[in-house]
């Protein structure tokens, strides 16, 4: 069986000079309310510490999936990266320069594709588009804007505005943006999440062809397993929070252009599956007994 | 109910009879067939002496009525003016003073609204200010200005100023913060964040802030006018001096279908800025 794991953190002699995406010992630490006046008033509260000396090396044009039990901490890790949010310890690299705030380097995807509402999506993604670079010429950002929308299969639509589109339409828009300012690496904040079955399959089968013709490096956040299995190279799994730590990371070998239907019959794929399967049981009973526990 | 009766029910609105049992026909007929009863009672009231002495009845207020809108412009001296006239008087004074507390109210909500410190430090004031009654602020208006038309467009600057200043400050506060990752994950400047993000997207607020402003503004102009002279106000001040109580009717009917009007300008405002947001 091709079950390549790996301690969670890394040591000296594993890091990877080639790596595009470094996490060295990265923790966060949600300070908790202090001092005399809080105490006083009840709304007192401890330090509260998310994650825990994370370390990952990401390479170039690799399809990375982190996946783990609600409230662990996979978010506060893609939004550090994404620069939204300040580090505790440690360190984030990109290309070998620590990240110190949001840059146009990364494109993001969100879970509830905050389009603008008041913008159709040509205009949408011509935000993102003069936004990153104001001096672009109106020929070059039109042909960006309607290559980027004949890219995700939205030609028609644009002059709609967000109200107007379905779910899966408007993530849509959302990857399309963030496509669009040919970001270096695109991360994704468990983008299919707020999608009904059908159309969170659609839009995978998307994500997966897409992939092929730009093969950008993705930092992808699911809950899916089936989702992970089909669209990643490897796959991060989480324990559980306080103080989350990556338990395993998951090589997976199948080859691309991968297929739903066909993807199954790989002889790996369940191992692969059970044993993700099991890592997200043992570590979602855990949160729940611990919930419990907490109550009492 | 038995389910073969609910099913039936939910079958029979089709066909000609459909217009008959639609809710904004039902809705209609209810409002005719009420302001029928009403007008009925009111005139059999007023002939039978059942209300106060002098009440006049429902058709000669209607008469009334329909003689000042059919003559709204006439002088005939200072006392004696249209009802058109005065309409216009109370809408100039309405407008500047509504104006600009409109351009002093929004940028300052603005500012107030990014600034979590700001929105804290004015909050006092704005609580304290906006309880006031419009009229209290009226002998201090007259006291400054020594001028009955300032001293108007005083009164209705500083109490349509709170809810437009209020609204859009928490509309601000309150952007989306998925907005703003998106504007930072791109890297956008301050200014365009503010102008390309923050201030569209609270633009619901600062309409609905706005319409508040402008109700707010045509109930103050009436009372305030009753002592400045001039208006529809003190048309009715002028016509209870008279006595003559069916034109006060025929002003307070003006007022309503006009601050109707109003309202409705910005609901259709409130309409066109809300791209499917409901608020």
């Amino acid at each position: 069986m091709s079950l390549a794991t790996m301690d969670g953190a890394i040591s000296e002699e594993q890091r990877s000079p080639s790596a595009q995406v470094s996490i060295r010992n990265v923790t966060k630490v949600f300070p908790g309310k202090k001092g005399f006046f809080n105490k006083l008033t009840g709304k007192a509260s401890s330090n509260f510490t998310a994650i825990e000396e994370i370390s990952m090396e990401i390479e170039p044009n690799t399809f990375v999936t982190i996946i783990g039990p609600s409230g662990c901490g996979k978010s506060t890790l893609l939004n550090m990266i994404a620069g939204l949010m300040p580090i505790t310890g440690g360190d984030i690299l990109l290309n070998g320069e620590p990240i110190t705030g949001p840059g146009p380097d990364r494109g993001m995807v969100f879970q509830n594709y905050a389009l603008m509402p008041w913008m159709t999506v040509a205009e949408n993604i011509r935000f993102a588009v003069e936004t990153v670079d104001p001096k672009i010429s109106a020929k070059r950002r039109d042909r960006i804007i309607k290559e980027h929308i004949q890219l995700v299969g939205l030609t028609g639509a644009e002059k709609k505005h967000p109200h107007e589109l379905s779910g899966g339409m408007r993530q849509r828009v959302g990857i399309a943006r963030a496509l669009a300012i040919n970001p270096q690496i695109l991360l994704m904040d468990e983008p299919f999440g707020a999608l009904d079955a059908l159309t969170r399959g659609f839009l995978q089968d998307e994500i997966e062809r897409i992939w092929e013709q730009q093969r950008k490096t993705v930092i992808m956040i699911t809950h899916s397993i089936e989702e992970a299995l089909l669209l990643s190279d490897r796959i991060v799994m989480m324990t559980r929070g306080p103080a989350a730590r990556v338990d395993e990371i998951l090589e997976i070998p199948f080859p691309r252009p991968r297929n739903r239907e066909t993807i199954e019959q790989y002889p790996a794929y369940s191992g692969l599956k059970a044993e993700m399967e099991r890592h997200l049981f043992r570590e979602t009973r855990a949160v729940e007994e611990a919930r419990i526990g907490g109550k009492k | 109910m038995t389910v073969s009766e609910a099913s039936t029910g939910s079958l029979i609105p089709e066909g000609r009879d459909s217009l008959l049992k639609s809710e904004g026909f039902r809705a209609f007929a209810l409002f005719m067939l009420s302001l029928g009863l009403f007008l009925l009672f009111w005139e059999v009231g007023a002939r039978s002496g059942w209300f106060a002495k002098g009440m006049p009845t429902a058709s000669k207020t209607l008469e009334e009525f329909w003689w000042w809108t059919t003559n709204p412009f006439f002088r005939n001296g200072p006392n004696d003016l249209g009802i058109g006239w005065n309409l216009l008087v109370s809408l100039r004074r309405v407008a500047i003073g509504y104006l600009l507390a409109s351009v002093v109210a929004v940028p300052l909500g603005i500012l107030i609204g990014i600034s979590p410190i700001a929105y804290k430090a004015f909050n006092p004031y704005v609580q304290l200010l906006k309880p006031v009654s419009p009229l209290a602020w009226l002998p201090l208006g007259l006291y400054i200005f020594r001028d009955s038309e300032l001293t108007g467009v005083f009164i209705i600057f500083i109490s349509s100023i709170w809810p437009t200043l209020i609204n859009t400050a928490f509309g601000v506060a309150g952007v989306d913060k998925d907005y703003l990752d998106v504007a930072n994950t791109l890297g956008a400047s301050r200014m365009r964040t503010i102008f390309k993000v923050i201030i569209p997207a609270a633009l619901p607020n600062i309409v609905s802030g706005l319409r508040v402003s402008m109700g707010i503004a045509w109930l103050v102009i009436v009372a305030a006018e009753m002592l400045l002279g001039t208006g529809l106000g003190y048309f009715i001040w002028n016509e209870w001096n008279n006595l003559y109580i069916p034109n006060i009717l025929v002003a307070i009917l003006v007022i309503g279908l006009v601050g109707l009007l109003l309202d409705n300008i910005f609901a259709f405002l409130e309409k066109a800025v809300a791209f499917g947001r409901n608020s």
